[in-house]
């Protein structure tokens, strides 16, 4: 049985008569995983913008990670289902470009999820001001706390990794490499 | 936790009968976004103007995509290809913009895969080849910087949809920029052949370099309508960016004349250099040879 039909189904015999609340379709919103980090809801993520209800009308605005997210079209798709499948007649999902996806947006209870995964979580993202972007040579900022053994002596291995989202790191403690989201 | 591993996650079958990344359905990077063409400003120009946009990160993308499983180490193939994917996605967006902007609802797919060589408005920079990596590297050193600082002004763009995109792509290009110059100084201080090559990119890619400044007619315009920030306005940064790095790699940038255009018309009036047919051979072969295919 896959996720969507858990989720849904769990949802469905839970709630009778089927009231179609913003509860209700947060419930079945905040449900949806994210396809590349699996660990992580779309409300973990901070993917999952707004969920406005209207009558049987459900409107959910998501934010892209990134502009080559590949994964966009899959999340409309599970959004559509569950939403669907928790009794909306008609689900509209929106992309919302503006203002962008900022890791800053990642859960306390995401982070926590991320780190228990092995991925080390984003730190705070140091915003630019308005003029020219600084260049940053070497990664000075101070390293990413190891996600197995907590140690701070790790050192970047590579600027990117297997999703978009990602650096490489490597904790000299404990030999473990692991993956750390980027801060953007 | 609904799966143990990424890859149970997505080799699963859903409900929906699709499986995310394999292939068709990658339609409609703006759904549901306001595209209405802001009031004072002509639909034709903000067209064509994403379209030049987004030609340079398509084109771009491209090449870099030619690079996988090429690159000299694991890690640079994955770098190669995360920068190659935002690149891509920037390109989505824009020609997507540029199908609603003109009113001719083309699709991102229609100005990929069906227009001829003429009609791309990318700047010859995005289309050369590259002789070995440390030429990649110097290339993608001058594209990332020159377009973070384009798109760092393009934030304030009048136009909402292309202030977003804009936003979102500074900061990956802040990515890109970095990485590329981390190489050009690694290469520039690392052996005398390393040094030898990253000075050859260098040489190879400075010809290219002047275009990026000039302002075409659209842009003009544009500019007038708050919409495009003038491309000359980037020199300052870019020149102070390059200077710095190649300081740290002890390497110069010859000041060469730009490559010479046709007629006085460069990429962005559609005139490209020998390698750009190649370029779009291989990028539209398939959609030419059966078109609407999906799989």
């Amino acid at each position: 049985m896959s996720a969507s039909q858990t989720a849904a189904g769990g949802i469905e015999t839970t709630t009778a008569p089927r009231e179609l609340t913003l509860a209700r379709a947060r419930a079945a919103a905040e449900s949806v995983p994210d396809p590349e980090l699996p660990m992580l809801t779309l409300a973990d993520l901070g993917v999952l913008r707004d969920i406005a209800v209207d009558g049987d009308h459900v409107v959910v605005s998501l934010t892209p990670t990134y502009s080559g997210c590949p994964a966009m079209h899959e999340m409309r798709q599970d959004m559509t289902a569950r939403l669907t499948a928790a009794g909306f007649a008609k689900v509209e999902v929106r992309t919302l470009l503006s203002p962008p996806w900022s890791s800053d947006l990642i859960s306390a209870v995401g982070r926590a999820k991320l780190a228990a995964a092995g991925v080390a979580p984003p730190r705070s993202f140091a915003k630019p001001g308005s003029g020219p972007v600084p260049l940053t040579l070497f990664a000075t900022s101070p390293p990413v706390a190891c996600p197995v053994c907590g140690s701070s002596d790790t050192r970047r291995t590579a600027a990117f990794s297997g999703t978009a989202c990602k650096d490489l790191h490597r904790c000299q403690a404990c030999g473990e490499p692991f993956e750390h989201v980027k801060e953007i | 936790m609904p799966f143990d591993t990424a890859y149970e996650a997505i080799s699963e079958d859903t409900d929906t009968g699709h499986r995310w990344a394999f292939g068709t359905g990658f339609t409609d990077p703006l759904a549901g976004v306001d595209t209405d063409v802001p009031a004072g400003v002509g639909g034709a120009d903000l067209a064509a103007y994403s379209l030049m946009l987004g030609d340079d990160a398509l084109i771009m993308s491209h090449r870099l995509q030619e690079w996988l499983a090429r690159a000299p180490e694991l890690e640079e193939d994955t770098a190669l290809a995360n920068v190659a994917l935002d690149l891509l996605g920037q390109a989505r967006l824009l020609l997507t913009r540029a199908g609603a902007a003109d009113g001719s609802d083309r699709t991102e797919d229609d100005y990929a895969f069906a227009r001829g060589e003429r009609e791309f408005r990318n700047v010859r920079l995005a289309e050369v080849t590259d002789a070995d990596f440390a030429g990649l590297i110097a290339r993608l050193l001058v594209f990332s910087t020159w377009r973070l600082a384009l798109l760092t002004k393009l934030q304030s763009s009048g136009d909402p949809v292309l202030a977003a995109v804009a936003s979102q792509g500074v900061k990956e290009l802040t990515y890109h920029r970095d990485y590329a110059a981390e190489w050009v100084i690694r290469l520039g201080d690392g052996t005398d052949y390393s040094r030898e090559r990253m000075q050859a990119g260098l040489v190879a890619v400075a010809p290219l370099v002047p275009e990026l400044f000039e302002v075409s007619a659209v842009e003009r315009r544009l500019m007038a309508a708050g919409v495009a920030p003038d491309p000359g306005e980037t020199r300052a940064e870019f020149d102070a960016v390059i200077g710095h790095v190649l300081e740290a790699a002890a390497l110069d940038m010859p000041a060469v004349p730009g490559l010479a255009g046709v007629r006085g018309q460069t990429g962005r009036g559609g005139v490209h250099t020998e390698a750009m047919g190649y370029v779009l051979a291989e990028l539209q072969s398939v959609a030419r040879a059966m078109p609407g295919a999906t799989w």
